[in-house]
């Protein structure tokens, strides 16, 4: 820190600032802990916490319920967007039926996902298909918003050039609108990883259910476990939601980079 | 919503009473279809245990949660108490700070990646924390919901306090405008569409945290009937409050959308983001 603050080119660049930023919260909850400014049994020392995050990372254990967050997260995510791309796309391109639907989704879309929990606990157990059928239904609404909003803005010259050419309704959804909206479909799909985590977490901590973060999370904040253990939970869930973000912005860029959307977005 | 502008649905053909008539059909079609297929479907099931019928939903969530005066006190005022708390403050400091760090490139390049970090975490994985550190009183709850709902609010407003045109900054530096003349005549003005986009997203975060949090731990609430009828296996009652659950959250909706019009009415049509 004090080697880079006596150099000005190096406080210019973002990424040096990030650091010292990150740096400095750093040491100042050290010190607070350290100082004993803050009782230590509720808040550990930085350090300890970030040790302790290291070593679960390699713990058997908890990467096994690591991955059952994440394998629930991956097959809702792909539920999700089998359901929600065909009919955003439908709905995207048929005035007649989105105004059929619109009224039954409005309905739907404000109930609190969470809500859903008991009944789907009372209907199909504790397993892994009430995880999966909790981030479905959490996860459809961005990406059919997205690929509805998608498909209103496709440059209407090109689908009619593709008519006047002969093309047949199938091969211009395919060819024209489908490329057409994918960035925003893509945005949907991005909005919606983060939500997926948050249900498969939630519905751990509310039903338990097999192996996975949010049963961890329950079994380590008994009396008795080191608190550290807790706050370390907390990290590396920040670190795999940082990561999953991380993953789909750079693909973004990659697929979608000559899109102006995906240039402002963050 | 992003798809306002879908809401003019009337074509000229179907212009008139009849059309009218036709459009309103066509809007209350899918939904109409849907509840008559869950009441015949139901009804030919026959296990009102787990599978009640529609009429059977509306009439329990009637008795359950509109004639029943003892419901509104004992759980949906607390449960929209403490939303309304958590959210109110989660405003005032995401608008705050949001505005602090948006005035600042520097500022925001050294608190970015913490910023990013702590909005990262799915609010839900605190839970456990914040009931280690605070019990399960109130306070745990309305801290559980400010955490969750704050970074949207933050995030939005220093994108939109970011992005005010440079040369409105700069005219009113010309004019040695004061500094709280033109925060609440060009910066909050300005960043006021991103700002209510936040709004309306944390919002609908709010009340699943508002339930989360109820259902993990506590004595009365909307989210402690919801876990309570499905742990002695009322499923009916479980069915209601979902039914109740919906209508706040679409009603939450309304009240904030109704204020983003009257507040950004001067912008024409709103911008509104994804979502």
């Amino acid at each position: 820190m004090t080697v880079a603050s006596g150099r000005r080119g190096l406080l210019d660049s973002r990424p040096a600032r990030g650091l010292i930023g990150a740096a400095g919260l750093f040491a100042v909850l050290e010190l607070a802990t350290r100082a004993e400014l803050v009782n230590p049994t509720y808040l550990p020392p930085a350090s300890t916490i970030l040790v302790t995050s290291a070593r679960i990372l390699a713990d058997p254990d908890f990467l096994a319920n690591v991955g059952g967050t994440l394998l629930a997260w991956a097959v809702g995510m792909a539920a999700a967007m089998a359901i929600a791309i065909p009919l955003g796309l439908v709905l995207g391109s048929s005035r007649r039926s989105y105004l059929a639907a619109i009224t039954a989704i409005e309905l739907l879309r404000p109930i609190p996902s969470v809500a859903l929990i008991p009944l789907v606990i009372l209907l199909l157990g504790r397993g892994l298909d009430m995880k999966v059928s909790l981030i479905v239904y959490a996860s459809v609404w961005p990406i059919l918003f997205n690929t509805i909003y998608g498909m209103r803005e496709v440059d209407p010259v090109a689908r009619d050039t593709a008519r006047a050419f002969g093309l047949r309704r199938a091969a211009i959804l395919w060819r024209i609108s489908l490329p057409a909206a994918s960035p925003f479909i893509y945005t949907g799909i991005r909005i919606s990883a983060a939500i997926a985590l948050i249900l498969a977490i939630s519905s751990e901590l509310i039903a338990g259910g097999g192996p996975g973060i949010g049963t961890w999370m329950i079994a380590n904040s008994e009396t008795g476990v080191p608190r550290e253990l807790l706050y370390a939970g907390i990290v590396v869930t920040g670190l795999i939601g940082l990561g999953i973000n991380a993953i789909l912005i750079a693909g973004e860029r990659r697929l979608f980079g000559w899109h102006q959307r995906v240039r402002g977005s963050t | 919503m992003s798809l306002a502008n879908a809401d003019s649905p009337l074509r000229p053909s179907m212009a008139g009473v009849g059309g009218r008539v036709r459009a309103l059909a066509l809007r209350m079609s899918v939904l109409v279809g849907l509840l008559v297929a869950w009441q015949l479907i139901t009804s030919l099931v026959d296990d009102p245990v787990s599978w009640p019928t529609f009429t059977e939903v509306v009439g329990r969530f009637w008795e359950k949660w509109v004639t029943d005066p003892d419901a509104w006190t004992r759980s949906l005022l607390p449960s929209l108490a403490r939303l309304l708390a958590g959210w109110t403050g989660a405003v005032v400091i995401g608008v705050v700070l949001g505005t602090a760090i948006g005035l600042s490139t520097r500022v925001r390049d050294f608190v970015d990646p913490i910023i990013q970090f702590l909005r990262s975490i799915p609010p839900p994985a605190l839970l456990p924390l914040f009931i280690v550190l605070l019990g399960i009183g109130d306070e745990m709850k309305v801290t559980m919901i400010l955490f969750g709902v704050v970074w949207p609010i933050l995030l939005n407003t220093t994108d939109g306090v970011a992005s005010v045109d440079s040369l409105h900054r700069e005219t009113a530096r010309v004019y040695r405008i004061p500094f709280g003349v033109e925060l609440r005549h060009i910066l909050l003005p300005s960043a006021a569409p991103k700002i209510f986009a936040g709004l309306r997203v944390s919002l609908s975060i709010a009340v699943i945290l508002m339930v989360i949090s109820e259902m993990v731990a506590t004595v009365n609430g909307v989210g402690f009937e919801l876990v309570q009828a499905q742990r002695s296996f009322r499923s009916l009652d479980v069915w209601a409050t979902i039914v109740l659950l919906g209508i706040i959250g679409s009603v939450l909706n309304a009240i904030l959308a109704a204020v983003e019009g009257r507040v950004l009415a001067w912008q024409g049509r709103a911008t509104r983001a994804l979502m």
